[in-house]
């Protein structure tokens, strides 16, 4: 059994020590938010928080994060008002969606490193996360529009 | 009317191809009278059609026949509803449907979602709905109040009479008894207040708090996941395999063999993949053994020298260039096969039992789907279900007429007893076929010497797409000739006194699909690149030189002289910074690109994308701009590295390393500016794409007078 701390809960696993943390959390825990794009962190899809950092959970064994703390999609807020969320729901950047729990997940993670970031800051957090349907010029927009919802909500 | 009259009148319709809105709505108004369904709140659910439910609890039910995307339709269709019911759009709950005759489209006998056609073939219809159930609605509290209609308005979902008023939920039983089947007159343009004004997506809480459902997502209970060890060349057989150590996997169900390959059936998606893994499978690999792209080159560079099947033919075009001085151009292009790469790969989950089956699957192939897993289990096509889930993106990928991944789930389901969820990896996506299809191109074409046109003749060997689809027997000319191979060719909007436009029927193994804007995706590139090259030869700047060839063209011309304007068209730029711009016209919308590009060696970086568009009337304007950008980006990505190619008759991509894609430091700004002209609805999923790898060729051609007429441009560079 593996124990790991996902979204605050603390969980036991049955699961073999090398299956990605991908699959632990959709196929075993059901937290399907979180979603495969590539299975070699090439897509940023799967990018979940350990520890409050950013990781591709489709190439991190579930063993090495034992102990850990997880968040996933579903835990980032209770009702979806993450100050990354609510940009997103603001400026309407989802399209068909799929890459946008990895997405919201990259740009958290990059406001609490950053609360200011520029446009180069943004490309280097976000490179790693693709968009097919092209959201990106809204994700720009969303990020920025973000970190003035998350420096208000600190004054 | 009675129900057979009904049906009778339907069939008609369909077989004659005039089907008609309205007509469709008053024919199912009356089939589903006095079968409105009883609901918890003791009274009864008005459902006048399939599209539409209004609950006494004011729940407003939109039964979605359309497949979401990302394309934004869920949000389009309940503004067309909500506009004519008189109902906030936002507070329309949007669900996907299963599969009725009443959702499908209007000239084929079939449901999907695609063709950039929701919007233009759906929209009438569901303002029909709404205005039909707001009249049954006000036919029901004119009766209670005992007034007439005329006293009576509506306000989001409330009926007012003077200072009384009902929501629709209280009068939704009432409305239920009310028979109306004729068409109701729509709102004019001034009366709008939803249509023409952004609304935001109504699926973007979902999608960002991780709750919206994807195929990929399914879970049922009892259910196994499975991974297919597919053949490593199209058209390969298994000739044996050795499960033995795949069976020793902990987690491992079943091996069995199916049509496409050998399945590996698991209690999770880490074990059916290291069982297929441990899988050993002989196969015979046929006639595409050797099979390489330089083939398809050499072949199709030596048909297209010959004439193809006419698409067009006004004046001569073939003496007038025999018979043009030396200012002519006679130029070929290439473009390769492409993958669609959705982000989430393909996957269906499949129930199948002796009395029915379920299908789980995100799909653009509606009844197509589940016509072709019902034949498989031998089910008639009524006792099997769909339940349509998001789509992690589709750019045609997922409306494959044959259904391939859903027939392929269904056979691995096939005899099971249990669910399974037939998972692919990137990996098998990538390499797992229907790409857009390799074309070559080959324009001929004259000016005189003032630079007026003379002749213009545009020949592209390519497969075709249509006539290899199961909708070919409604679409293939008797020729042979399939319209679709011509989208984006044979409507060149230039004036020129002589035009042919021909197309080739390209023949090999490789299976081949509908890739976002489809034909025009290649003719696109080659009219944009040939015109680009008119230009220049004529001495004029490419803006004046289309201009002086679209007089009788206002709405190209609009567009056009709109995206130059954005631009600061043939204002200088920063320092290495170059323009190049395109015009297309594709699912009758008419898109204009100006790129404005660097080149560094061979690398090239666009900085900015001025887009126009012109898609008669933007139902919901913020999403024409977020599909403008899409379309862009994803046609920017194929335009600078995408590319599929074959070796040994392997696929030699494989995931996003090999197949690379535009990432966030990679994308230009985009400006979006949108015509409302007033012309006939048009798509606006697709027509983003076509202009964008031209207009940045054209911006490389004015930075390093290098022509790019092969595409990816990092292959031509390089």
């Amino acid at each position: 059994m593996i124990s790991l701390n996902v979204n605050g809960a603390s969980r036991e696993l049955d699961a073999e020590p090398e299956m990605p943390l991908l699959w632990a959390l959709r196929d075993l825990l059901k937290l399907t938010g979180t979603k495969y794009g590539c299975g070699k962190a090439l897509c940023g899809a799967c990018t979940v928080h350990m520890d409050g950092r950013p990781i591709r959970a489709c190439v991190t064994p579930v063993s090495a994060v034992a102990g850990r703390n997880i968040t996933t999609i579903e835990g980032l807020s209770a009702d979806g008002d993450h100050p990354v969320q609510r940009a997103w729901i603001e400026l309407d950047v989802v399209q068909c969606g799929w890459c946008q729990s990895g997405q919201v997940l990259a740009a958290a993670a990059l406001l609490e490193a950053n609360s200011n970031p520029s446009d180069a800051d943004i490309d280097a957090a976000m490179d790693g996360n693709i968009c097919r349907c092209g959201t990106y010029p809204r994700i720009r927009a969303a990020i920025k529009r973000a970190a003035e919802i998350k420096r208000r909500g600190a004054e | 009317m009675n129900a057979d009259t009904n049906a009778g009148r339907r069939h008609f319709l369909i077989g004659t191809a005039v089907i008609g809105a309205g007509l469709v709505i008053g024919i199912n108004v009356a089939r589903r009278r006095g079968t409105a369904t009883r609901s918890g709140g003791g009274g009864k659910t008005l459902s006048p059609n399939v599209w539409l439910r209004i609950a006494p609890d004011d729940t407003v039910t939109l039964a979605s026949g359309k497949a979401e995307m990302g394309q934004g339709i869920t949000t389009g269709l309940a503004i067309a509803l909500g506009e004519e019911l008189d109902i906030d759009p936002a507070r329309i709950v949007v669900e996907f449907a299963g599969v009725d005759k009443a959702y499908y489209h209007p000239f084929l006998p079939a449901q999907f979602t695609g063709g950039s056609n929701s919007t233009v073939t759906t929209h009438e219809v569901l303002r029909q709905v709404g205005a039909t159930a707001r009249a049954m609605l006000l036919a029901a509290a004119a009766k209670k109040w005992d007034t007439t209609v005329a006293e009576l308005r509506t306000d989001n979902g409330v009926v007012h009479y003077g200072s009384r008023k009902l929501s629709y939920g209280e009068l939704a039983d009432a409305a239920a008894g009310e028979v109306l089947a004729t068409k109701q007159k729509l709102k004019t343009q001034a009366e709008f207040k939803y249509i023409g004004k952004t609304q935001p997506r109504n699926d973007t809480r979902v999608k960002v708090t991780g709750r919206a459902k994807f195929g990929l997502d399914v879970d049922v209970p009892d259910m196994l996941t499975a991974m297919i060890a597919r053949a490593p060349v199209f058209g390969a057989t298994v000739k044996s395999f050795d499960d033995s150590e795949a069976r020793k996997i902990q987690g491992v169900v079943a091996v069995k063999q199916v049509p496409s390959g050998v399945a590996v059936l698991a209690e999770n998606t880490w074990a059916a993949q290291r069982g297929r893994d441990a899988l050993k499978v002989d196969w015979n690999l046929g006639p595409m053994a050797r099979f390489d792209v330089a083939q398809v080159r050499a072949d199709y560079r030596a048909k297209i020298r010959k004439p193809g099947l006419i698409a067009r033919n006004d004046g001569d075009a073939l003496q007038a260039l025999q018979s043009a001085g030396s200012r002519s151009i006679d130029v070929e292009y290439e473009l390769p096969f492409l993958a669609h790469a959705t982000m989430e790969p393909m996957n269906c989950a499949v129930h199948a039992r002796a009395d029915g089956a379920d299908i789980w699957v995100g799909t653009q192939g509606h009844s197509l789907d589940v016509e072709n897993a019902a034949e498989i289990l031998g089910l008639k096509a009524d006792q099997v279900r769909l339940h349509v889930q998001y789509l992690g993106g589709g750019f045609g990928r997922r409306a494959n007429t044959v259904s391939d991944f859903t027939v392929e789930a269904t056979h691995v389901a096939k005899d099971v007893g249990r669910p399974v969820k037939t998972v692919w990896t990137r990996e098998d996506d990538m390499q797992g076929g229907y790409y857009r299809p390799f074309s070559v191109s080959r324009v001929r074409a004259a000016i005189d010497k003032d630079g007026k046109p003379l002749a213009w003749y545009h020949n592209c060997v390519s497969q075709p797409v249509l006539a290899t689809s199961a909708f070919a027997k409604f679409a293939v000319l008797p020729d042979g000739r399939d319209p679709s191979s011509s989208e984006g060719s044979a409507n060149l909007p230039y004036a020129f006194p002589n035009i042919r436009v021909d197309s080739i029927n390209g023949v090999n193994g490789v299976p081949i699909l509908w890739w976002r804007s489809v034909a025009n995706s290649f003719h696109g590139f080659v009219v944009n690149s040939a015109m680009d090259e008119l230009a220049a030869l004529a001495g004029m700047d490419p803006v004046k030189f289309r201009r002086s060839l679209l007089g009788k063209r206002p709405r190209h011309l609009a567009v056009l002289d709109r995206a130059a304007e954005m631009a600061n068209w043939g204002r200088p730029l920063a320092p290495g910074h170059y323009h190049g711009v395109a015009l297309h016209e594709s699912f009758d919308s008419i898109v204009a690109q100006v790129a404005e590009v660097s080149v560094d060696g061979a690398e090239v970086k666009v900085h900015k994308v001025h887009c126009a568009v012109d898609c008669g009337t933007a139902v919901n304007p913020g999403q024409v701009e977020a599909q403008m950008q899409s379309g862009i980006i994803f046609g920017l990505s194929a335009a600078l590295w995408g590319e599929i190619t074959f070796k040994d008759g392997r696929v030699q991509q494989s995931n996003f390393d090999s197949y690379r894609v535009l990432r966030m430091s990679e994308a230009p700004a985009i400006e979006v500016s949108i015509i409302n002209s007033g012309a006939a609805l048009g798509g606006i999923g697709e027509p983003g794409t076509p202009p964008i790898a031209p207009a940045v060729c054209a911006a490389i051609f004015a930075a390093t007078g290098k022509r790019i007429r092969k595409l990816p441009i990092a292959g031509s560079l390089a």
